[in-house]
């Protein structure tokens, strides 16, 4: 009896649960389907099979050159990631392994700085960036991007590195081991997973970032954030070429996330689930 | 060797004195037990001879040699943690071998190092698994393998057997005297268990807030210890004690006496009781008696004892296991 009750709590469940991720996911679905109708399809109302022209596709590639705003995607979200990392590494290591009783307010300034709506910032940021030549430059973006990241960057570290016991770096002192020791055989590889896992999400999120990469770029830092805006332009909606545009944007990274999916989910819910 | 003095040694966390002052000699190939309630200081001296404390004063030395000032790993101890502390992504074999590594041996040294270590431990079959693979008691075997290897002057255990279920701590206990007996180093265990402490130690150190209260062999301290917190700490159940008028013909502010030092009677005896609770475990019987002037009375008597709850019997202590303290809580010898 109860074992009926459970497989039908599961059935349910299941269900339940696909429904929802359809439901989250269906943006994302109709975009793909869209890219691949003309665009009279595309006007034409709610259609969920499209004609499976790839015109659009042709269309987005020689109006608009789609490598080189995918170049700048991969170095403004890898490089802004490595430099993230560069600093909240020691940021989070010193914090986690000598507090003082200050860290806690550090964590909290460092978060109150995301409560902020970017666009009470917009004027000066933007200002600062025209008066030192850094708009339309991959460098200003890659600091812009860091810089918006850093505070969930260090958090995540920080809860990483907290779920180190110090007992296992005691027993390494114990065992002889140097500082150098230490930190190189014992610290870095019980690290290396949660640093994998939050730069995994830094990067995704420098990725998909669009306000300031769309405000501070015209064309040759712009990456495909802006590549995909430029498609909403003043001669009117293309929507098919728009989803076109959509699709090329966010394939890599939702390839990339497939792979990863694993580390992700960890990096996620460390410290919540154990 | 292991020779190690503690001189006048003191720790203070800020404005909290934790350790006020300790001397204390303890031989080479002793098997030494600090023991004491929670708080009392055990682990912090513990962690002040291996180095992972800095003493706020006083001196510590090994064979002589003064390492008051010296890096954990240059005082020549090993110490295995509550948590075990194992590397959870090295293998068995990693683990092990991780000291000798640091000390930079020669691999093929290294390689029979640790298959000798195993094999004394039963681990000769896991040694290619990670700590997460192993159960309990095979960690715990893990983390003292990785002490046997580097062949250190002292052993430091830091309530090892803390993390374990009941049987297997008792296993565990058997195996740890074992091997003292096999190696015959120096070895310092810190426990709460007054247990653990009366069955492993050659010599037992009672701790109470910072400070030593007895030193000496578990039967030393069980029969003639030095004060209440002694007389107390020590022995399961628990002594027995009695003030003021009771105590007034033992020329004594407080006497104490054992429960297996008490002998129950119906028909006559020293003191009128009513039996509470009794707790039968089959080879012993637990009685709680309560006694007029007294308070509850632990008795120990045999397995088939015929005493229900409410019943009225009569308690004498043994008269030469009487243990008799002055106002101080001091012993009257």
């Amino acid at each position: 009896m109860a074992r009926a009750v459970s497989t039908r709590r599961t059935i349910f469940f299941t269900i339940a649960a696909w429904i929802v991720a359809l439901i989250i996911f269906f943006p994302i679905l109709y975009t793909i389907i869209t890219s691949f109708k003309s665009e009279t399809e595309a006007i034409q109302g709610f259609n969920l099979i499209p004609s499976g022209t790839i015109e659009s596709y042709i269309d987005v590639q020689t109006q608009k050159d789609y490598f080189k705003p995918f170049m700048n995607s991969v170095i403004l979200s890898v490089g802004s990631t490595i430099l993230a990392l560069l600093i909240s590494v020691p940021a989070a290591w010193s914090m986690a392994f000598s507090p003082t009783n200050k860290t806690k307010d550090i964590l909290m300034w460092m978060l109150s700085t995301k409560m902020m709506p970017a666009v009470a910032v917009l004027v000066p940021i933007y200002l600062i960036f025209r008066d030192f030549g850094l708009l339309d430059s991959r460098i200003g973006l890659m600091f812009m991007l860091m810089m918006i990241n850093l505070p969930i960057v260090i958090w995540m570290l920080y809860t990483y590195f907290r779920e180190i016991p110090g007992e296992i770096l005691e027993a390494a002192r114990m065992d002889g081991a140097s500082l150098w020791g230490e930190i190189w055989y014992v610290l870095t590889p019980m690290a290396v997973p949660g640093i994998a896992s939050t730069m995994l999400l830094n990067i995704i999120l420098a990725w998909n970032e669009a306000f300031w990469t769309i405000r501070l770029t015209t064309t040759n830092a712009a990456p495909l954030t802006a590549f995909i805006a430029s498609f909403s332009s003043p001669q009117g909606l293309f929507w098919a070429k728009l989803s076109a545009a959509s699709t090329l944007a966010i394939a890599p990274i939702l390839i990339m996330g497939w792979f990863s999916q694993k580390q992700l989910v960890r990096g996620l819910t460390f410290g919540a689930v154990k | 060797m292991g020779n190690i003095t503690l001189k006048k040694v003191n720790k203070s966390f800020g404005e909290t004195q934790v350790i006020p002052s300790i001397d204390l000699n303890i031989q080479d190939g002793e098997f030494v037990v600090f023991v004491g309630p929670s708080g009392c200081g055990k682990s912090t001296l513990l962690r002040l001879i291996a180095g992972l404390e800095d003493t706020t004063s006083g001196t510590i030395e090994i064979d002589g040699r003064d390492v008051t000032g010296e890096a954990p790993a240059k005082r020549g101890l090993a110490m295995v943690f509550q948590s075990y502390a194992l590397y959870p992504h090295m293998t068995v074999r990693n683990n092990i071998a991780f000291p000798l590594k640091m000390a930079k041996l020669d691999q093929a040294l290294i390689d029979k190092k640790v298959t000798d270590a195993a094999r004394v431990l039963n681990l000769t079959n896991y040694l290619d698994r990670r700590p997460g693979q192993l159960s309990g008691g095979q960690r715990q075997r893990v983390a003292i393998g990785r002490a046997i290897v580097r062949e250190p002057s002292a052993f430091l255990f830091d309530e090892p057997l803390s993390n374990l279920d009941a049987s297997l701590r008792g296993t565990m206990r058997l195996e740890i005297s074992e091997l003292h007996h096999q190696l015959k180093t120096t070895m310092i265990y810190v426990t709460h268990d007054q247990v653990e402490a009366m069955t492993m130690a050659d010599k037992i150190v009672v701790l109470n807030a910072g400070n030593i209260e007895q030193v000496g062999s578990p039967l030393e301290l069980y029969n003639k210890p030095d004060n209440l917190f002694v007389a107390g700490f020590i022995g399961s159940p628990r002594m027995n004690f009695a003030s003021g008028q009771v105590a007034a013909p033992f020329n004594a502010h407080t006497i104490g006496f054992r429960p297996e030092h008490t002998q129950i009677s119906r028909e006559s005896g020293s003191w009128a009781g009513v039996v509470g609770v009794a707790e039968h475990l089959g080879s012993d019987t637990f009685l709680h008696v309560h006694v007029d002037g007294i308070g509850m009375v632990t008795v120990r008597t045999g397995g088939n004892v015929a005493v229900e709850h409410g019943d009225k019997v009569f308690l004498t202590p043994d008269a030469d296991r009487i243990h008799r303290f002055d106002v101080k809580g001091l012993a009257i010898r």
